[in-house]
């Protein structure tokens, strides 16, 4: 069973692709490296809502893709779930 | 890799469609009852009612011919018939279709009103119809063949599964020497750079940098931002946060390997074979009908929440690696490729199942949207009418 997918290298987010709860322990697989990871859910996440891999402080860039999606708007901590409440583009 | 050739209807101008229509094409919104009519008399005949024609100026108007120049010279249509409100500008779309070489006759409705057009148009239609229906199929390369991508209601499903496995088939198209196109200038943005190394050459990078920054100064000048409109709500409930984010998936589309030959104006024709970028705007139905107008004749369409469009006369696969989309909208997915997310399918084997349904539905086999009647025919205006 894979929790949650991460594009690239250098991401500091993955997507949920099923639906994971609060406290749960998620396996991860990265597409680019093929490594697996395991951490722990901060909070309801559902599925294609992504979950951070790092704690990811307020300002900083988030990175998807290996290339920034984005800004952190409040402190992310690891396993948080990561969407518009935390993260905004830099575009407009 | 799976086969190679197809069975199609080769054109008068040696271009190959997949579908064989014979459609009733106003010039103007005022002719939509008259052409309407006469899909309603003859079988098999199909009316493509739109909502422009009238008091369009300047480039507008261009790209308004363009448009209904080039639905009537696809190859998935085998005859036409044209009816507008005055003879002039009915003329002048009879004569852009009729250099292809098909069957197209023109009908205008001043000095005989809808009653006398209607019969007319009818009993040409009939002709027009029957001579069709005996057009047989026969066989084709994939290569002759033209197709198109866009994705639309994206989520993080889309850049994981279905916008790669297009891109695993673009990949394949390039390598075969196929005709491609993408577009969606506005949902580049954050993945701009990286679209404009995939350009074949520095003219070609540079022509594409100049239509998205024209776009990004179009968007200033109107003293707004996009927050509310891209991504949308759609894309936001499936877990896309920015524009960034939502680019950068829809990018996975041109695969790994394809490099893009050239810019093309909405609805111009390609001028070669290869991968070309389209200045479209990213609204599905507008983008597809542009396509269409290019010549494209199938359309490879990923969704992530279920975006549900067809298109007239191209018909539009649907593809969707998001599993809670293909339980719920089953009757709007051709190709499920949700398998990817938990390790089933990888993209060889994902790129295999669209390769395998582009086929089928080049063959004959009608898509989901084709069933459901959707036949959207939207134009795209750049400006109010005079």
């Amino acid at each position: 069973m894979i929790h949650f997918i991460v594009h690239d290298e250098q991401d500091s987010v993955g997507v949920v692709v099923i639906d994971v709860e609060k406290g749960q322990q998620v396996a991860g697989w990265n597409m680019r490296t093929d490594d697996s990871l395991e951490l722990t859910a901060k909070a309801n996440i559902p599925l294609g809502h992504k979950i951070a891999l790092t704690p990811i402080a307020t300002g900083t860039k988030v990175i998807k893709y290996n290339v920034p999606i984005g800004n952190a708007t409040q402190d992310i901590d690891l396993g948080d779930h990561v969407h518009t409440h935390n993260l905004k583009t830099a575009r407009w | 890799m799976t086969s190679q050739t197809f069975q199609g209807y080769r054109r008068e101008n040696g271009r190959v469609g997949i579908r064989n229509h014979t459609v009733i094409l106003p010039v103007d919104d005022i002719s939509n009852a008259a052409c309407e009519a006469v899909a309603h008399h003859v079988a098999g005949t199909m009316a493509l009612p739109h909502a422009y024609g009238r008091l369009q100026f300047g480039d507008d108007l261009d790209l308004f011919f363009r448009t209904l120049i080039g639905t009537g010279s696809n190859p998935n249509v085998a005859t036409c018939i044209v009816i507008g409100i005055e003879p002039e500008w009915t003329r002048l779309v009879v004569d852009g279709i009729a250099a292809t070489g098909k069957l197209v006759e023109g009908l205008s409705i001043e000095r005989s009103g809808d009653f006398r057009t209607v019969e007319k148009a009818s009993r040409v239609a009939q002709q027009f119809v029957q001579k069709a229906s005996e057009l047989r199929r026969e066989e084709c390369h994939i290569n002759e063949l033209y197709v198109s991508t866009k994705c639309g209601e994206s989520d993080t499903t889309t850049g994981l599964a279905s916008c790669p496995t297009v891109g695993n088939v673009f990949d394949r198209l390039q390598a075969i020497g196929a005709t491609m196109s993408f577009g969606e200038t506005s949902e580049l943005t954050g993945a701009e750079a990286i679209c404009a190394s995939r350009a074949a050459n520095p003219t070609v990078c540079a022509e594409f940098m100049k239509v998205f920054n024209s776009y990004n100064e179009f968007i200033m000048a109107q003293g707004v931002d996009l927050l509310g409109s891209q991504p949308t709500k759609g894309n936001i409930r499936g877990g896309l946060t920015t524009i960034e984010e939502k680019a950068l998936g829809n990018l996975q589309k041109i695969g790994r390997e394809c490099r893009f030959v050239g810019v093309l104006e909405p609805a111009e024709a390609p001028k070669g074979k290869g991968l070309w970028f389209m200045d479209t705007s990213s609204a599905a139905a507008e983008a597809v009908t542009l396509w269409a107008a290019s010549g494209a004749v199938v359309h490879l369409f990923p969704t992530g929440q279920g975006n549900i469009i067809g298109n007239a006369i191209e018909p539009v696969i649907k593809l969707t690696g998001n599993p809670l989309t293909a339980r719920t909208m089953a009757e709007h997915v051709d190709v499920d490729v949700s398998g990817l997310l938990q390790r089933e399918l990888n993209l060889d084997s994902a790129g295999d199942l669209l390769w395998d349904m582009m086929l089928r539905v080049c063959n004959g086999r009608l898509t989901c949207s084709e069933t459901l009647n959707h036949r959207e025919f939207v134009f795209t205006k750049l400006y109010r009418s005079a």
